[in-house]
């Protein structure tokens, strides 16, 4: 530990599950994803663990449930067409207010689409995706390293809330060679024990895992429960990191690979004199609202880059609330905005506010 | 007096929902007994599915999941690669299983997962209220085969313990009935069996029980097993399909 | 308290299918003309001592009702 070495994206996750005492992985082939099942494939036997390619994404999402109420930290990724088939187990996991860690490095859809790049997935992972009033939490780096930090953490706060944490990435951020460098690492016999885990009801009560309300009156305790949890996160657990906002007169909101691409244009806006600053939520859910809410105090308006069609700036929308300007730049199917492509977007804004 | 028949440990007290003469509390009983007597009661987890037993969680006394429809042998094996040393099974019912749970048990088979799946056929979707199964046989009249299942569009009956039995990772395969005490008798044997199959950690079992769905076939229960006897056994036979020594 | 009883019918639990009164050898489980809290007529057993504590009745009910005893 201490020292720096130079990972790809989807195994610098893979390591850093294992290192926040992941056990189990089950997953199901898919690009741009698979370095990250292929590399637990291998260093799971090393720690004592298990790597399972099941037989489908659906699958996988039901031995995760599985493993989940067993008691275990554990793990599964994939990519777009195989998130749409893990919502029936993330849907499940949630209900039954269980910990799990999922990757999604996202590319373009809908339908097959395609392999390459893409921020598309946005909705499916932040208002649901599966069925029912349920929420992930949803962490998005932008780096090797803080991909690797971020799914330390999500392991803590899946535990934390009993609750299912999706990472999102992309084929750029999982295939990406940078140093990192993993700053702690948990043995899984020395993490609390889970006492509602089903482990055999030895000397107890039986333990049950369960999403069933069939009495309407307990289900809508069950979802008031789930929403009073999804609030303490908002309240906790929002992650951001702005740059340059100090005297920007224009905010990109970012997140991911587009909030590193927006560092650039904010740097080539600037050479031309435009206040250009930067809003780059780490949390998807929980959405860092306030801090743009307080923006839309102090800025002139708001520039959206996504790789999607419009995803997130209806988050930004509700955030600013109608105080300024919000636009929206994005491209799709795979295709990523360059920087230059972004200054021209503010040059065009930056008319209008002139 | 000494007791030669009673209420086995490893069911709770709550009286099932099931209706009247419904060969499902047969089967539970059949496996509680087997958990009491193989002194397992305190190192099992079951796996209930979406069907009429999706409540086999409130009944029988041992930890328990609640799975979704089709995906208990997928839960069960996320759970038994977390605890080997425990005892895993899984209760499905036909359209759990053979329909929309196909490739998760042929999968859970086929990697000879260390579990034990208690297999209800039935012959029809309980739960929903009798619309065809893959396992309703020719003819058979169901709220969604109303002229009886014909072949030409909706197929044949789906032997799955004949199928299972052929995949290597299978270690112990048997259909059983419980249309009466002599095979009640077998059918809890076969369960014995299935569950010594995972403590002695062969590989996958199963046993496909036949079981009577009264109200759904329209009929009365002493009718209803009577039926089951004469028409499904015929279509579906008995035996031990597969045992590894 | 000792029991006296070969069969004993947990009534509650019944719920009137019948299956228990087919396979008796002795055909003495029979229909009460009662019926229980559920709205069911239970099966119950008069002829005590006509049983053989088979176990037959209890082995073929899906409701758990029946336990069977026999002289030690
Ligand atoms: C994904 C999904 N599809 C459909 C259903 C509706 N559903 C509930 S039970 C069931 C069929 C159950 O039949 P079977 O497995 O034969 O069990 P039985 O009720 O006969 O015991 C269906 C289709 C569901 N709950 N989930
Ligand atoms: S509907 Fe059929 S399978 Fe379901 S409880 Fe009633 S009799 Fe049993
Ligand atoms: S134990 Fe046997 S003889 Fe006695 S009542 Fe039951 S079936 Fe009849
Ligand atoms: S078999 Fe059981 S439930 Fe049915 S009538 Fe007899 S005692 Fe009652």
């Amino acid at each position: 530990m201490g020292e720096k070495i130079l990972m790809k994206g989807n195994e610098a996750i893979a390591e850093a599950a294992i290192k926040a005492g992941c056990r189990y992985f089950f997953g199901y082939p898919i690009t741009p994803q698979n370095a990250l099942p292929e590399y637990m494939s291998r260093r799971l036997p090393e720690v004592g663990g298990v790597f399972l390619q099941a037989e489908s994404e659906v699958a996988a999402s039901n031995m995760v449930y599985g493993a989940a109420g067993a008691g275990a930290r554990v793990l599964t990724s994939s990519s777009s067409p195989g998130i749409s088939l893990k919502m029936e187990g993330i849907s499940y996991i949630a209900g039954a207010e269980l910990p799990a860690v999922i990757v999604n490095m996202m590319r373009g859809g809908p339908g097959l689409g395609g392999i390459q790049p893409s921020q598309s997935d946005y909705f499916q992972a932040t208002k649901g995706g599966g069925h029912g009033d349920y929420r992930l939490v949803v962490l998005a780096p932008s780096s090797v390293q803080e991909a690797v930090d971020l799914t330390m953490e999500a392991f803590e706060i899946a535990d934390r809330y009993r609750n299912p944490v999706m990472i999102v990435g992309d084929g750029i951020i999982g295939q990406m060679m940078e140093p990192v460098e993993f700053k702690k690492e948990i043995d899984p016999a020395d993490l609390p024990k889970k006492d509602w885990a089903t482990d055999g009801a030895k000397g107890r009560e039986k333990n049950v895992i369960n999403s069933l309300f069939l009495d309407p009156r307990e289900l809508e305790k069950h979802n008031l429960k789930l929403k009073a949890k999804y609030d303490k996160m908002k309240e906790k657990e929002v992650r951001y990191e702005t740059y340059k906002m100090d005297d920007a007169e224009l905010v990109i909101v970012a997140y991911g690979t587009t909030a590193r691409i927006a560092l650039s244009a904010i740097e080539l806006a600037r050479e031309k004199g435009i206040k250009v600053g930067l809003i780059r939520p780490i949390s998807l859910f929980p959405f860092p609202e306030k801090i743009i809410a307080e923006a839309a105090g102090k800025v002139n308006s708001f520039l959206v880059v996504e790789m999607s069609a419009g995803q997130m700036v209806e988050d930004v929308r509700l955030a600013v609330n109608g105080k300024k300007e919000v636009y929206f730049y994005g491209r799709t199917g795979g295709m990523v905005p360059s920087p230059e492509e972004i200054v021209e977007e503010i040059v065009k804004i930056g008319g209008a506010i002139k | 007096m000494k007791l030669v028949a009673g209420y086995p440990d490893s069911l709770t007290e709550k009286p099932f929902h099931y209706c009247p003469g419904c060969t499902h509390g047969i089967i539970h009983r059949l496996v509680a007994e087997v958990i009491d007597e193989l002194g397992i009661r305190e190192e099992t987890i079951g796996v209930a599915p979406v069907g009429c037993s999706v409540l086999a969680y409130e009944y029988f006394d041992v930890d328990m999941f609640e799975a979704s429809h089709g995906r208990a042998p997928a839960v069960a094996t996320g759970v038994k690669r977390v605890h080997p040393d425990k005892i895993v099974f899984t209760y499905q019912g036909d359209g759990d299983l053979a329909s929309i749970g196909t490739a998760e048990i042929i999968h859970a088979a086929n990697r000879g997962e260390k579990i034990t799946t208690i297999f209800v056929n039935n012959a029809i979707y309980g739960m929903t209220g009798g619309q065809m199964a893959p396992t309703t046989l020719v003819g058979q009249k169901t709220t969604t085969s109303p002229f009886g299942r014909d072949t030409n569009t909706a197929g044949h009956p789906i032997k799955i313990s004949e199928m299972l039995s052929v995949l290597d990772g299978s270690a112990y395969i048997a259909r059983v009935s419980v249309h009466d005490p002599k095979h009640i008798r077998q059918a809890k044997k076969a369960i014995k069996k299935a569950f010594q199959v995972q403590i002695e950690g062969k590989g996958f079992a199963l046993v496909e029980v036949l079981s009577a769905c009264p109200t759904n076939w329209g009929m009365a229960p002493v009718e209803a097993v009577k039926w089951l006897a004469d028409n499904m056994v015929p279509t579906y036979p008995l035996g031990e399909f597969k045992e590894v020594e | 308290m000792e029991q006296v009883k070969r069969v004993v019918f947990d009534e509650e639990r019944c719920k009137g299918c019948e299956l228990c009164t087919t396979v008796c050898p002795k055909n003495i489980v029979k229909m009460a003309d009662r019926i229980n809290s559920h709205g069911y007529h239970p099966a119950e057993v008069a002829a005590q001592e006509e049983c053989i504590s088979c176990g037959l009745c209890a082995m073929i009910c899906p409701d758990v009702v029946i336990r069977v005893y026999r002289p030690e």
